[in-house]
């Protein structure tokens, strides 16, 4: 039996609905037993701009999108415009027929690069730079086209429940187009029915709006479509499946780790992760009374990046939340954390630079910023997940290492894992184990914060306990924290910091500092969230009997060096594989492990990397054909 | 056993110039806290960079010498998260209200129950005398090669112009009025702002002691007239007494105009306070109801080493 592998994909301008009805088809598809990873793809902007979401489907676990289009849902002409081509045969599309005399030059948010490039490859198929004419060419390779006037829909269907309110109601767009859409491909319409329910069920008028446009366009793709050849008729769910956005990760593992004090400043793509956590800040304690996680908006990341540390020195789990930009901003505290031995987490979801770059956009821009953070010698922990489920259980790691090791640790995530939806394995909150370090309950008389000790670590107070009482100086200091300028004080205190490192490297038990995925004569090295792609990349190569290893890097700074080493002794050729320009992995690789990359497979469209082409890349280099820099370019 | 002056001295060599305004200030500062007896383990001083920033190692209570223009945002989250914590910050004027007035208008919208304190000599002494905030258009100080070319920050104004429930200013060499001061400023609930002059006698030989003490202003008696003079000495009513627009404006607009007051007559006392505003503390309660009972800092996050957070009915809502 073949295996189903189905990809859905809706456009519209930014708030018309695009993302409700992503989510409506995402539930819908989840519900019915199937796996899920959608990708969302947006400008920075709040209206009018296009965006769109790719949603694929399939029986067996998926780690990411794939570049062709089942099955695509327009109500507007720039989603036609601007991805008809992705569409492959036996595909179809689903389309607004009171469209059809719009010409490109019709739509304003059609970027000038852009439509020059599909003017000229209009011109070279002798079509008219209007919908009919890019229509004609998928239907020429083969794709089906389901032309549906959704304004005589919610006419029809205003008459029909005699409530001319819905006739204008263009809003309904999206949930006609998710119907239309399911029915195409055979889904009960049960599953639509109680996905609408459980949407809007603190909103009970809309989603009676919603059924009745849903139930009267599912009849009306009945009556009205011939048969497409795909079907999504569902499958057996495995139980306890999680349909979770990108930010929950990172947020539900706070939570349970028992961060209890977020400071942040809103910036795309890590805010959603504070709102995230304040809309859910009073917590359940078991055998205890409620918690709950103190989340502040501040005046910008300075002042996030302050109060988190100021949290710190009271012994609460204190992190923040940022993306390039403003973590840019966090940098002098960052030395500041890291001389005073300050346990802090910092999630930096990274998005595409350098400065505003494409602020919506994805991008692995801040592996060597991050690594490298901050003025002066101190130091830190580089981390980065791979995936979401990953990120839930490391956000865990990442407390216990700041507070096992005092210093302030950067949890890497990105723009790729922030928006995606995925359906995963319900996380086990039990699985995370707390281990606050030398963070002292009682202090005995003769404190000193920075202790001179075997291992380099001294015993933390905090503030507010009896005897406690310390000093911090961003100064170089003596053991009790007070400023000195002496040159042998100042040599033992920066050899007692900066051990850390090689301690970091000794504890951290293998398994997290990097992952295997096997080792053979071309192996992958690759960190974040380019590991589903490259998952995805393997499976299907090895389908066609070619074996590829891949290891995936967690923990980047300080570098495993011996670790890898050991990992990749037996590789001949190595490929890495990251979305940024220089290949920042690469150069960190090569700068401890003293070898060369001899591919590199990088995109810096902004756009989330497919399993497709790095696939694609992949077997260029295995024929021998590839650059040695391979540059992705898919995605609209 | 009551605490004496000389428990809130450490033994830390202080470098501060002879005759610095700092002295005057870091004396109020012990003073007070031992008269309001207030605990040693739950009192923070935080300071910022510059002469000022070495303030917390002065004293023997919890000290965080932070960062240039940021001392706010330590104290701020410290207070936040454990707001048993009784917290004071302090730094120069080109910290607070230079690199650091971003976050002092934020802190003032804020109203985190704790005290700034700004050591105000209107020159960046630690770096040589450059002009800070402070220093009026037009003046040259001693190592400034041309005058000011900047209009200067009113800090009282500022303070009261973003949210500040408690807005006064002292002088250094007054140091029992000063300490009187701070008193009132920790006893507040809510954010309150000390204003402190407090001559640079190295950098600024413009306001000098003998400046502010009127050495210069000799009436026709050959008597000497200080700049100074005390608010309450006046009669002037800072407090706002009942909730009303009518009265807060009221009070805010004549602390705004006394503010400007400066040149011969120089006011110090408490300019404005304004109790009808809530403390932070107090809209964090309203959103987490044991907030300050079960504060981030008390809050017990494991147990036998695992998480002790129950996040299954948030995980139920996501589960198909």
């Amino acid at each position: 039996m073949s295996s189903i592998d189905f990809t859905w994909l809706i456009g519209g301008p930014q708030g018309s609905g695009v993302e409700s009805g992503a989510n409506i088809f995402s539930r819908v598809c989840a519900e019915m037993g199937y796996q899920v990873f959608g990708k969302r793809e947006f400008y920075s902007n709040i209206k009018g701009e296009h965006s769109y979401f790719t949603l694929r489907i399939s029986d067996q676990k998926i780690h990411s999108t794939v570049n062709d289009v089942n099955l695509m849902v327009s109500f507007d002409a720039e989603t036609i415009f601007r991805h008809f081509d992705e569409v492959i045969s036996d595909g179809g599309i689903i389309y607004d027929s009171d469209l059809e005399k719009i010409k490109t030059d019709d739509v304003h948010t059609l970027d000038t690069p852009f439509k020059e490039r599909l003017h000229k490859d209009l011109e070279s198929k002798n079509k008219p730079f209007t919908i009919p004419g890019v229509l004609e060419i998928a239907k020429e390779k083969g794709v089906l086209l389901f032309p549906v006037s959704f304004k005589s829909i919610l006419a029809s269907l205003a008459e029909e429940t005699e409530n001319p309110r819905l006739k204008g109601l263009v809003r309904m767009f999206n949930v006609i187009g998710v119907s239309l859409s399911l029915r195409l491909v055979k889904m009960p319409p049960d599953s639509l029915q109680k996905t609408i329910d459980t949407i809007f069920a603190k909103k009970p008028a809309t989603a009676e709006i919603n059924q009745q446009a849903a139930n009267y366009s599912y009849n009306y793709a009945t009556a009205k479509f011939e048969n497409f050849n795909h079907m999504l008729p569902g499958t057996e769910k495995e139980p306890e499946t999680l349909l979770v956005q990108g930010h929950m990760g990172t947020a539900l593992g706070k939570m349970a780790c028992g961060c209890r004090f977020q400071p942040y400043y809103p910036i795309t793509p890590a805010s959603d992760e504070s709102v995230y956590l304040e809309s859910n800040e009073l917590l359940e304690i078991i055998d205890d009374r409620p918690g709950s996680t103190v989340v502040i908006q501040t005046e910008d990341e300075i002042c996030s990046m302050g109060m988190t540390i100021g949290g710190a020195l009271t012994g609460t789990r204190s992190a923040t939340c940022t993306s390039g930009p403003g973590f840019a901003l966090m940098t002098e505290m960052l030395g500041w954390a890291g001389i005073n031995e300050v346990p802090i987490v910092i999630t930096n979801y990274q998005r595409s630079g350098p400065s505003t770059g494409l602020p919506t956009r994805h991008g692995q821009d801040d592996l060597l910023f991050s690594v490298y953070a901050g003025h002066g010698d101190f130091p830190k922990i580089v981390y980065a997940s791979g995936d979401i489920e990953e990120s839930f259980y490391d956000t865990g790691n990442c407390f216990n290492y700041a507070d096992t090791f005092q210093v302030p640790v950067i949890h890497m995530m990105d723009k790729f894992l922030a928006s995606s939806v995925i359906t995963c394995k319900r996380f086990d909150a039990q699985k995370i184990s707390i281990d606050r370090g030398k963070l002292l309950e009682k202090v005995n008389d003769g404190y000193r914060r920075f202790e001179f000790t075997d291992d380099g670590i001294s015993p933390r107070s905090r503030l507010g306990i009896d005897n406690g009482i310390f000093w911090n100086t961003g100064d170089e200091s003596d053991e009790t924290g007070h400023i000195t300028e002496d040159p042998i004080l100042r040599v033992n205190m920066m050899d007692k910091r900066m051990s850390r490192l090689d301690l970091i490297l000794k504890k951290i038990p293998d398994s997290e500092q990097a992952i295997s995925f096997g080792v053979e004569d071309f192996t992958i090295i690759s960190w974040g969230s380019a590991k589903g792609p490259i998952i995805d990349a393997l499976e299907m190569l090895k389908k066609e009997g070619i074996s590829i290893g891949y290891v995936q890097l967690k923990l980047l700074h300080p570098f495993p060096t011996d670790y890898v080493n050991f990992l990749l002794k037996d590789a001949k050729t190595l490929i890495d594989i990251e979305a940024n320009y220089s290949g920042q992995l690469g150069k960190l690789f090569t700068q401890n492990i003293k070898r060369d990359i001899d591919y590199f497979i990088l995109k810096y469209t902004g756009r989330v990397m497919t399993s497709t082409e790095i696939y694609d890349s992949l077997k260029k280099i295995i024929q021998n054909k590839a650059n040695k820099r391979e540059v992705l370019m898919h995605g609209a | 056993m009551a605490l004496k002056l000389a428990d809130f001295r450490t033994d830390v060599h202080n470098d501060w110039c002879a005759g610095c305004g700092d002295f005057g200030i870091v004396n109020a500062i012990q003073m007070a806290l031992a008269e309001m007896g207030v605990q040693r383990d739950k009192t923070v001083m935080f300071s910022g960079i510059g002469c000022s920033g070495k303030t917390s190692h002065f004293i023997n209570t919890y000290g965080v010498h932070t960062l240039h223009g940021r001392v706010l945002t330590f104290a701020q989250g410290a207070k936040i998260a454990n707001p048993e914590m009784t917290v004071v910050a302090v730094g120069g004027d080109g910290d607070g209200l230079g690199i650091g007035a971003g976050h002092f208008v934020a802190a003032g919208r804020r109203n985190v129950d704790m005290t700034y304190i700004i050591f105000d000599n209107g020159v960046y002494g630690l770096t040589k005398g450059q002009a800070s905030p402070t220093l009026r258009l037009g003046e040259q100080t001693k190592s400034l090669p041309a005058p000011n070319t900047n209009y200067n920050v009113n800090p009282i104004g500022l303070a009261v112009a973003s949210g500040f429930t408690f807005v006064a200013r002292g002088y250094s060499y007054d140091v029992r009025h000063l300490k009187d001061l701070i008193i009132q400023a920790v006893k507040h609930k809510g954010l309150s702002f000390l204003d402190v002059l407090q001559p640079c006698p190295t950098y600024n030989d413009i306001n000098t002691r003998d400046w502010y003490a009127g050495t210069d202003l000799v009436d026709e008696a050959q008597k000497r007239h200080s700049r100074i003079y005390k608010l309450e000495e006046r009669g002037f009513d800072p407090v706002v007494h009942y909730d009303s627009e009518v009265e807060i404006n009221e009070k805010l607009s004549q602390s705004l105009i006394k503010s400007l007051e400066w040149g011969n007559k120089i006011p110090i006392g408490v300019f404005y306070k304004n109790d009808t505003i809530s403390p932070y503390n107090v809209r964090l309660q309203d959103k987490i109801p044991n907030y300050v009972e079960n504060s981030p800092a008390k809050q017990n996050v494991s147990k036998n080493g695992r998480s002790n957070t129950d996040i299954s009915k948030i995980l139920d809502s996501l589960e198909v």
